[in-house]
């Protein structure tokens, strides 16, 4: 017998699970303002604290406090908070209309709409940003047209690609949004190539790309840092993390042993974790890492601490894997609500004021999805059929006008 | 005319398209500095600065996504992945992203990308630097994917691919880097300089994509053959004495299937010869095009001379390789039937 102490495999596990008490005990909230804000042109080796601190704003009163406030003014406040309801309005209707068997798929931002919305905000028109499937509020920050949205989603004959992707997996080029893919992660590397691309030729373009804390496990997510931070790239590679990879809790992404912002750390990047429920610390994180990217220090990495409130997708029910009132027990609450909460204490809105929003979006998006059903809903109506052998190449090759034919159109 | 030998034709190529394109820039391991491990980048950084021509880290897939995030942004980045074999880590990359980019966007963001690799064998690389991976990508719906038989081809198809919109495949045949290879293994190296096909001119021109070119006329057989394998497949048709019709076929995406067809027409009699594993091998696609649109023209069954379905095997090169001999046996073959 060997004396050898016997080895024991560890599979990590959530601390709550359905049936269970919410358990966030594990979570360590600074209070706003802790952490703090060093110079763009501090020495990374000197930033390392930041990947364990977080980077937060806006305290438990809702007022902006400490190093990281970037003292936004109230109509800009006011147009996040009010895209963010938009956001949340579209992903209601939408969720709906797909149980009403109007499309095949849906995904809600629910939760994260912070995240998106201020960093399309914050940045320029010029900047691109490679996105996830849940930042849809980048696209509504920028005024993208909701009935192209809803003729996306419903693959109709109006529907911007043709009728050739997937519900919400849009590409929006003329609003900084690069063409997303249902395989996650594997759009990482190319903001990074897009960001040395406009270095390489003297530009003045950044990059933003998304990637969520599950899929940092990807290769993809090693490679963009390394190449990023071997030619300092100009570009803020952002990690949401939402807690949630469909069912596998973040921990199964390596979560329990050290923060995602950390992982900066071993690439010699900066590193920041931020509130992002947070939309005043979510702008000053994405303003501090734009500076240094557009002064030439290269990138950063961005840890967004958040909670997935809704299912993966309208496929998924998370009540199977989690306890159902998780969402209200998040420690951070909710970005829509803390916005609200700032611009009230300001005395820059109010409670009616903020009905009347609702009401008016809940207007707005019912008619975009009214004049989509009136192109048509999923099978009902689609783009024409040749639509689907364009594209494949510049010019379509023998092969493609060979089966064209074939099938008669 | 300067007669070149591929690795200096490719050279060349690059050198021109780094002269006249300011958007065309270089990368991959050891592609910088040292010029590459074949040395086909030798002196391009030096002469067009770093930034045009630099090293990347030992990363295949992170390559590729810079090379495409680049394309997306308006650049003509030329990648080199150091062998065909070292792809696969850049596979996702190829299939999921360079290759859906203009579809899935409806046109919004495209991917002109140009990924040069070294591919093939006959020189005791073993397993992992002598494989064939054409078919794999000829799958793949949006990728091209070219194989040059000639420096002169090299020069032009490299251009061609350089200049062209969507993302493209270019497998240099290694062992044709420095003299044509016919397979006959045991004898004297040939270089490039007795062979006009090494005649590479200076500057800019194109041999475009989806060519294929006739290297020999013929009556009796049609043999498909590219990289490497076409100047075997002259040695086989040489040894066999029939009076056999090659096509190089320069690309296998786009295919010049209109080349093929009136060859096969003709001869009523089809060999094809690939260096990869046989079952599932592009040769397997060409016989069943040929059987769609020549059927009624054969005279005998299409037959493939292909690598076994074993893995490339170091001791065993020769014994692999499809050489000049079988070749010449399946010519027999085909006319005996």
């Amino acid at each position: 017998m060997s004396n050898k102490i016997p080895l024991d495999l560890h599979i990590p596990e959530p601390p709550a699970r359905p049936g269970d008490i919410p358990d966030f005990s594990h979570i360590v909230v600074p209070e706003a303002g802790a952490t703090r804000r060093p110079d763009t042109a501090e020495a990374e080796a000197a930033m390392r604290d930041l990947p364990f601190g977080l980077v937060r704003v806006l305290d438990d009163e809702g007022n902006a406090v400490g190093p990281w406030n970037p003292r936004l003014d109230a109509d800009s406040l006011r147009r996040g908070l009010c895209t963010m309801l938009r956001c949340r309005a579209f992903d209601e209707r939408m969720f709906r209309a797909h149980r009403q068997g109007k499309t095949s798929f849906y995904m809600k931002s629910t939760g994260e709409e912070a995240i998106a919305v201020a960093q399309s905000m914050m940045l320029d028109r010029d900047d691109m940003c490679f996105p996830t499937y849940r930042v849809m509020g980048w696209l509504h920050a920028r005024g993208y047209p909701l009935l192209d949205m809803v003729n996306q989603i419903f693959s109709n004959a109006n529907d911007p690609l043709k009728g050739r992707q997937l519900p919400i997996l849009f590409s929006a080029r003329e609003y900084g949004f690069y063409t997303l893919s249902g395989n996650v992660g594997s759009r990482f590397g190319h903001a990074v190539g897009w960001a040395m691309a406009s270095a390489y030729k003297n530009d003045d373009r950044i990059a933003l790309a998304y990637i969520g804390e599950g899929t940092t496990a990807e290769g993809d997510f090693h490679e963009a840092l390394t190449f990023a931070s071997v030619y300092r790239a100009p570009v803020l590679l952002c990690v949401t993390n939402n807690q949630w990879a469909i069912s596998s809790f973040s921990g199964i992404a390596g979560g329990e042993a050290t923060t995602f912002a950390a992982k900066a750390i071993a690439y010699g990047l900066p590193g920041l974790r931020v509130d992002g429920n947070d939309f005043l610390a979510v702008w000053a994180a994405t303003q501090w890492a734009a500076e240094r990217a557009r002064n030439n220090l290269g990138a950063t990495l961005i840890e967004f601490f958040t909670y997935r409130a809704a299912g993966h997708s309208t496929s998924d029910d998370p009540t199977k894997y989690r306890p159902a009132d998780e969402a209200t027990h998040w420690p951070l609450g909710d970005p829509v609500e803390r916005l609200k909460q700032h611009l009230i204490a300001l005395g820059e809105w109010d409670d009616a004021r903020h009905e009347a929003v609702i009401a008016e979006l809940d207007i707005e998006v019912r008619e975009a999805i009214k004049a989509g059903e009136a192109v048509g809903t999923l099978g009902k109506s689609k783009p024409p059929v040749a639509e689907m052998f364009e594209g494949v190449f510049k010019e379509p090759d023998w092969r493609v006008i060979e089966q064209r034919r074939e099938l008669g159109v | 005319m300067a007669r070149m030998n591929m690795i200096q034709a490719i050279n060349n190529a690059l050198d021109t398209m780094l002269s006249r394109d300011p958007d065309v820039l270089i990368f991959g391991e050891d592609t910088g500095y040292f010029g590459g491990v074949f040395r086909v980048t030798d002196g391009l950084q030096k002469k067009h600065g770093l930034k045009r021509c630099f090293d990347t880290p030992i990363s295949e897939g992170g390559i590729i996504a810079t090379a495409i995030g680049m394309g997306a942004y308006g650049l003509r980045p030329v990648a080199e992945i150091q062998f065909a074999d070292y792809i696969l880590p850049a596979f996702d990359q190829l299939v999921s992203e360079a290759a859906r980019l203009r579809y899935r966007s409806a046109g919004e963001f495209w991917a002109p990308i140009t990924v040069r690799s070294p591919y093939g064998g006959g020189i005791f690389g073993g397993q992992t630097h002598s494989q064939s991976p054409e078919a794999i990508f000829a799958h793949i719906t949006g990728l091209k994917t070219v194989i040059p038989s000639t420096p002169y081809d090299a020069k032009g198809l490299l251009i061609a691919a350089i200049e062209d919109d969507d993302p493209v495949i270019f497998l240099e045949p290694k062992r044709l880097y420095n003299g044509p290879f016919d397979g006959r293994h045991d004898q004297a190296l040939k270089t490039w300089a007795a062979e006009e096909s090494a005649e590479v001119p200076e500057g800019h021109y194109t041999v475009p994509l989806g060519k294929a070119a006739v290297v020999r006329e013929g009556q009796d057989v049609t043999v498909l053959a590219y990289g490497t394998m076409v100047h075997v497949a002259a040695a086989g048709i040489a040894d066999s004495g029939i009076d056999a019709e090659l096509i190089d076929l320069r690309s296998i995406v786009p295919l010049d299937i209109d080349t093929i067809v009136e060859s096969v027409r003709k001869t009523g009699r089809c060999v094809i010869l690939h260096e990869a594993s046989r079952f599932g091998g592009f040769g397997g696609e060409l016989s069943a095009l040929i059987q769609e649109r020549c059927f009624y023209h054969l005279e005998s069954p299409v037959e493939r001379v292909a690598g076994w379905d074993t893995p490339y095997p170091h001791a065993f090169e020769w014994d692999y390789f499809p050489g000049p001999a079988r070749l010449a046996k399946a010519l027999v073959r085909v006319m005996e039937a």
